[in-house]
Order: C-alpha cells, then structure tokens, then sequence
C-alpha cells in the first residue's frame, strides 16, 4: 500500500531510511544472525575455534531436564499473570466504564501503575511482604502463616506472579476501556429493557463484542510476562530460592551473561525467536480479522 | 441467572443507590491495591533505617523524610551501603530516557516519510527489514548485541545506552499509517507551489504530526526510563547507572539491616518522572497506547 502522489528523488529516500536501517542492521540483524550462527557451532573456551554441530546445542538444552522445568515455570508463570492480569483490568473497565460518579477519578488512579518499571513493581512488593521488615509479610508470620517467600518456592513463584500481574492490570485496563466505550449503547439499553440481568448483558453482548481487544491484550501479555518481566525476577528473587522463579528470560540471561554458556545460552535465544515470531504472526494474523466477526 | 440489580427500576430509588455503591467498592478496593504499595513506600522513605529493620515501621509518615532524600540524593555511602548518589542516576535515566524517545522518533517519522512518500528500488525489503526488529526484543539476542557494543568500545557509554534501542518498528508503523492519511491535494498543491520533498516534510508533515509526536514521547519516554536488561549489561562503573537499576543494586540481598530509608526514597524519586508524565500528560498517553498498539 502507498500513497497516489508521491515526491520522485532519487537519492533522498535513501538518506531518510538510512539511520534506522543502520540501526537494525548493526544491532538487531547482525547479533540475531550471530545467535543462530552460534547456536549451531560448538567454541573452544578461548573463542578461537568453532566447529559446527547442527542442532546438538538444541538437543542439549531441550533434553536437560533442569530447562524442561524452567519452560514448565516459565508457563505456569505466564499463563497465571496473563490470567490474573487480564481479568481484574476487564472488571475494574467494565464498573469504571458504568456511568457512575467519579468513573474519571478513578481511570487516573487506575492507570498510573503503567508508569512504574517492572522492577521498581516488584521493590515495592518486597518491602511490603518481607518477612522481617514488611508490614504484610510480618503479619503473615504473626498470623501463623509460615512466610518467606525467600525460601519457600511457592511463595517465591507467587510473590513474581502478583507483582508482574500488578504492574500488568493498568495496561489492560486502559485497552478494556478504550474498547468499552466504543460499543454502542443502543445495544446494551435495547437488551436492557428486553429484561437481560446486567450479568448477562454482559456475557451476551459486553464480552463477545470485547474479543478482540481481549485476544490484543491476552497475545500482549504473553509477550510481557515472557520478557519483560525479566527486571520483576531480578529484583526480587534472583531466579530463586535455587530455580523456583527461573522463566526461560532468566534462565537465558544467567547462562550466557553469568554462566558465560555461549552454545547453550544461543540456543536458547533462537527458541526464544521462535517464541516472539509466533506471537507476532498470531497477533497481526488475528488482529487484522477483527476476531469476533470470524 | 438474574441478578438483583434486574429488578431495579428507575422510579424506586433505594435500591439503585444502594446497587450504585457496589461498583464505587470494588472501584475504591480496586485503587487501594494499586495505592498501597505506593504509600507504603512513601512511609519508609520518611523513617530512619533502624526503625525500618526492626520491622517496627508505622503506617504513617515519620519525620526523617529530608534527610532521607538529602542523603540519598547527595551521597554515594549509607550507614550500611555504597550506592552511586542518587542526582546522577536519574541524570543518567533522563538522558537515556529522552535519547531513546526522541531518537526513536525521529529516525522512525525519517524512515516512515520514505516508505510512504517515495517509490524507489528495494522498498518494501528496507520496510520489512524495519518490521522484523519488532520480532527480536534485545532479550533473544542478549550476548551477540552486548558484543557488537563491546567491539564498538561503546560500554559505559551514553550511546551504548541508547543506540541499540533506538530503532522503532512500532513508530515507524504509526508514522507510516497516519502519513497514509494525508489527502493527495496537499501533496499537489506544494508541489506546484514548488515545494521539494524536505521543505513539504519540514512545512506541512512535521506540524501534521504533533499530537502524534506528542502521544510517542510519552510513551517511549516511559519505555526508556524504565529499561532494566539492557544497562544492566552495557554500564559496569557506578558513574553510568540508571536509577532502576540503582535501587536493585542498593537491595543487594534484601537483607533487614539495611539502609531501607534510603533505598524508599530512591524508589519514589525514580518513580516520579514517568508517573508525572502519565499524569500530566493522560490525553496524550492513552491515545499513544492505544494507537501505537494497533
């Protein structure tokens, strides 16, 4: 698609594109040709040498079960914030879209989380549960809860899930909203005085005319909970107690960058790729199909 | 299933009030989940350190506030840790915040003016070569661009800080889409006014596109401030770091005797900056979520 009239220079389009292509070319292509490169080789501990080995770095990770367990975190992490996180927005959007007082009051206090850095999220939910200093995370304790998600796997992977879905829910909630008001209200009002509960007005028409946003924001939040949840992990379990909150992000940063693992870390990157590439086909595939008139 | 609020009329008054509330409670307990942590915070910046780990710290405000974000602001040493003093963190967070928004942008509107005003040889190659950076977040190729940066000699540099995020294929996609929407006739009327390419771009395309410049720079400012993987790779000396990175440096092992007084203050003061931007600028901000996701 382009534009009817058009300017006819020669060089100057060229000049134009010049800087972002340099850009990508030097620091997206080139390093992203490198990880797969790499991955299919095998470095002697100085570098110097390489040999190619087809898919054995492949093989090596996908068969440790160490990385089989990283991948069943990295889901349950995942699914569970892209759940969490998608739902509170949807019932916060839909009270605060109702013509109640103050719905604008309460848009401005809901969306300003998205201001905060996934780590920064995640300093703030450390020093409210820590078990020693934390105003919760001590009344856990005194409450007989045994609490310390600095030992406790479990509540270590719950600690990443709250804060990560915490940060996540003004996102969805301003994407709900926008969706929100662009249904009609003729519809709502008509099934409104046809007798339909507000439970299932929204069920039969609120929902079903949301699906595309929700699809949006669910492919959205995949994205976010695999990657940039990274700062939420760092900051506030390390990865552990020893790999309870590992997600396959981690995992590629500890091996490569602390572990200086080059095969298996590249490997890993290119599983990685896979992971993006699917998302972003399946996005702008559905996205463009407007999924609930299919 | 019917609910209560099927039977509410708009004659009998006392049950709709008393329905009415409900979306204000789940609303308001909505806001205080997202308040909390932020107040909490707010709390343990303006306590001592002492009474912050012996897990004493009240539920309001003390009075160390000043000398808390005194001593965090200008310092670089707590009773308890070293930290890089907090003006030239989130001096170093600004200038790769706005590099990184502005740079974004304009190389993004440069590369969109030629995709969609020119025709020329290999287009649509250098506007898929742009569309592929979005399926290769830095986290996928992690080592490789570190490289590139390192041979560069670009560590613990502004422009390694900056430079390898600053390709945009989100932007350039708005850009592009939005230039689509410029009527043909502008185009024809410069061009017989004599207008080359460089001046209709300056003169008309520029000003066009305010709200759209606007609504992007909220968005990547936000972005750039919060990064989080990439500086933690590219900076090593104290004299580079970003605030975020700061605060989980200063946590170090989260341990209770720590100077928690002054890891607070950092946190809120590394969290004004985006949050002032959501805030002042909401109108922008929401359009330029909105737009730059579709």
């Amino acid at each position: 698609m382009q534009r009817r009239v058009i300017f006819d220079n020669k060089a100057l389009p060229y000049l134009l594109l010049a800087p972002q292509v340099a850009v990508t070319l030097v620091f997206f292509i080139w390093p992203a040709a490198q990880a797969i490169w790499q991955s299919v080789h095998l470095q002697d501990a100085f570098g110097l040498r390489a040999q190619f080995v087809w898919f054995e770095n492949f093989e090596a990770v996908l068969t440790d079960p160490a990385y089989i367990d990283t991948l069943r975190i990295t889901l349950i992490f995942s699914g569970s914030v892209t759940f969490l996180s998608l739902s509170v927005a949807l019932g916060l959007a839909v009270l605060a879209d109702a013509k109640i007082k103050g719905a604008g009051v309460y848009k401005t206090l809901l969306i300003w989380p998205y201001a905060l850095a996934p780590a920064v999220a995640a300093v703030l939910w450390m020093f409210i549960f820590n078990p020693e200093i934390g105003v919760l995370g001590r009344a856990l304790n005194d409450l007989g809860f045994n609490w310390d998600y600095r030992l406790n796997d479990t509540q270590a992977l719950l600690m990443v899930i709250l804060a990560a879905s915490w940060k996540q829910v003004s996102y969805n909630f301003i994407f709900f909203l926008a969706g929100l008001q662009a249904i009609p209200r003729s519809v709502l009002e008509a099934a409104s005085i046809d007798g339909a509960s507000a439970v299932r007005r929204f069920w039969t028409i609120t929902f079903p005319l949301l699906s595309p946003t929700t699809f949006f924001l669910l492919v959205v939040d995949i994205v976010y909970a695999f990657f940039e949840t990274f700062g939420t992990i760092h900051a506030l379990t390390h990865g552990g107690p020893g790999r309870a909150t590992e997600t396959l992000i981690f995992r590629v940063y500890q091996d490569g960058v602390v572990n200086h693992d080059l095969g298996a870390s590249s490997a890993q990157s290119v599983i990685l790729m896979v992971i993006v590439i699917g998302l972003t086909a399946i996005q702008f595939r559905f996205v463009e199909r407007k999924v609930h008139y299919s | 299933m019917r609910t209560d609020e099927s039977t509410f009329d708009r004659n009998t008054g006392r049950r709709r009030s008393v329905m009415d509330l409900v979306p204000h409670a789940i609303l308001m307990l909505g806001v205080l989940v997202f308040a909390f942590p932020i107040y909490m915070t707010l709390v343990g910046s303006t306590w001592d350190a002492a009474t912050i780990g012996r897990g004493n710290l009240p539920l309001t405000p003390g009075g160390e506030a000043w000398a808390n974000y005194a001593a965090a602001w200008n310092e670089s040493q707590g009773t308890r840790i070293l930290h890089t003093p907090v003006r030239i963190m989130m001096w170093n967070s600004l200038i790769m915040a706005l590099v990184i928004a502005l740079g974004k942008i304009a190389i993004s509107i440069l590369s969109a003016y030629a995709v969609a005003f020119f025709r020329f040889p290999l287009r649509m190659v250098f506007f898929w070569l742009i569309f592929i950076t979005l399926m290769l977040p830095v986290e996928v190729r992690i080592i490789p661009t570190y490289e590139v940066v390192a041979n560069l000699g670009l560590i613990d540099t502004y422009a390694g800080l900056t430079i390898p995020l600053i390709a945009s294929a989100t932007a350039t996609l708005l850009f592009r889409q939005f230039f689509l929407t410029i009527p043909d006739e502008l185009v024809e009327a410069a061009k017989i006014d004599g207008a080359g390419a460089v001046r209709f771009f300056i003169d008309v395309v520029l000003p066009l596109s305010r709200t759209n410049i606007a609504a992007l720079f909220v968005i990547l400012f936000i972005y750039g401030w919060n990064q989080y993987l990439w500086p933690l790779l590219v900076t090593n000396s104290g004299n580079m770091e970003t605030v975020v990175i700061g605060i989980t440096k200063m946590i170090g092992n989260g341990e209770a005797a720590t100077d928690w007084n002054l890891i607070m203050a950092t946190t809120v003061l590394a969290m004004l900056p985006p949050v002032a931007v959501v805030v002042l600028m909401q109108r922008w901000f929401v359009k330029g979520l909105v737009d730059s996701e579709k």
